[in-house]
């Protein structure tokens, strides 16, 4: 969790909603940010998990929490925890946005496998995957995670977010993609651009000119494996 | 005055909570339109603005220029209604800021209750919308403070105004989508001059569920 003096002072700088990191599995840290009364928390594979074999119960908290996953599985276990958003782990400050690819890819996968199959597959489905059973047969049904999915993890451009959200996302999370990049005001300004348009690839055109600099991307195979984010959480 | 044969009602879709609504318009079988660019604008006879983030939504429609078609839709007899942060852009006063839209002659303070812990839920009748009392659903939501002469207040709750219609438009500051009760829906389409029929009972769709928007957002 980052000091909460200086997240006290930014949810008082602005007016929209404020989301902050806690520790996997550090529900006091959560405790702490529900104190602050700030909007939402993020369980973040970002910080240093706190506990390598719970996470937080979220369920026993009135403030919504978002969730990373790399799979159904984990979405769903976060879902069944009482995780209020999913978002995609991507593979935070590389500037690479194949992870949050392949997490969104393998998610949607993973659920169009399960709403397709006889009702009688879903057990082994759901057996294989670490899925509650009740949860898979309400995501059967909808067809969709019964909340929203963002795409995070390695964003970086305009292009990104509008891939992201062509990829079937409800919205798109950028951090160092924004702030590591040489004109983080003008690069947030298109993104949300790109995001509001994604499907039109002129007005996301539009949005990409004149940038400056994105952030230097880092090569996923090129950090050590116990380095990895997204291994965080399972 | 010739009658419009407009039957159409559209969901600005930049930024918010745009499936919720658009799953209500379905359920009471009204056609229903996302509103992204001029052309959406043809042929509507109402807009809904929806909840979401009015600061982020008013820059959107400065930048991609949906003010403009917005503004003349409105004087060409478009009827508008706002949800949340709808209510915040049709404002004529937001205590501390700039205007939006400034279509309606109220005051509006935003994130009037705080943040989101606290949100809410209620309940009241509102007789000219429903018979029953209607679930409201109050998510870091504004309170109308004042509305002038010609704006008539739907629901008053203590200190605030929580829904007020003029001719064309109508604000709430809850969310009647994130419920069950199709009643302003219904009474948002009639404004608009469509025709549906009359419930003796109240207008609670039993089938409704938390995430009925996902119909509208299959991704698989």
């Amino acid at each position: 969790m980052s000091d909460p003096a200086m997240i006290a002072e930014i949810k008082k700088a602005v007016s929209i909603p404020v989301m902050a990191k806690a520790r996997i599995g550090h529900f006091v840290e959560a405790q702490l940010l529900e104190a602050l009364r700030i909007d939402y928390i993020d369980e973040s594979e970002v910080l240093t998990p706190a506990d390598e074999e719970c996470h937080i119960d979220k369920r026993k908290f009135n403030i919504p929490f978002v969730c990373g996953a790399r799979n159904l599985g984990e979405a769903v276990r976060r879902i069944a925890e009482g995780a209020a958003m999913i978002r995609t782990k991507g593979e935070a400050g590389t500037g690479n946005v194949v992870e949050a690819v392949r997490h969104m890819r393998t998610m949607n996968r993973e659920i169009r496998q399960l709403a397709q199959m006889p009702i009688e597959e879903v057990t082994g489905f759901a057996k294989t995957n670490g899925i509650p059973y009740e949860l898979a047969l309400k995501i059967k049904e909808l067809g969709r995670l019964p909340v929203v999915n963002f795409a995070a993890g390695g964003l970086a451009t305009p292009a990104d977010a509008a891939l992201m959200m062509q990829l079937g996302c409800d919205g798109v999370f950028v951090g160092s993609g924004i702030f590591k990049s040489s004109n983080p005001q003008l690069r947030a300004r298109a993104i949300v651009k790109a995001t509001a348009y994604f499907n039109d690839p002129q007005k996301v055109l539009e949005a990409s000119m004149g940038l400056g600099d994105a952030m230097p991307g880092i090569e996923i195979a090129q950090i050590p494996p116990e380095q990895i984010l997204a291994g965080r959480g399972w | 005055m010739m009658k419009d044969n407009k039957s159409v009602i559209g969901v600005l879709d930049l930024q918010g909570g745009v499936h919720e609504h658009l799953d209500h318009l379905d359920r009471l079988g009204i056609p229903y339109r996302r509103v992204k660019e001029k052309k959406d604008f043809e042929d509507l006879a109402g807009l809904i603005i929806p909840g979401g983030e009015s600061s982020c939504l008013c820059r959107l429609m400065n930048i991609f220029g949906i003010k403009e078609v917005l503004l003349a839709n409105y004087n060409r007899g478009l009827k508008i209604w706002g949800t949340c942060a709808g209510t915040v852009l049709l404002a004529k006063k937001v205590i501390g800021e700039e205007n939006c839209l400034g279509l309606m002659d109220i005051e509006v303070e935003r994130n009037s209750f705080g943040s989101q812990l606290d949100s809410f839920m209620s309940d009241a009748l509102i007789k000219a919308v429903d018979p029953e009392p209607i679930p409201l659903t109050f998510i870091r939501a504004p309170k109308i403070i004042k509305v002038g002469e010609k704006v008539n207040v739907l629901l008053k709750i203590d200190d605030y105004i929580a829904a007020a219609e003029s001719e064309d438009i109508l604000v709430t500051v809850f969310h009647p989508e994130l419920t069950a009760s199709l009643a302003f829906h219904r009474y948002f389409a009639i404004k608009c001059g469509l025709k549906l029929a009359v419930q003796k009972r109240g207008y609670i769709d039993p089938v409704w569920e938390n995430y009925s928007w996902t119909r509208m957002a299959r991704v698989a």
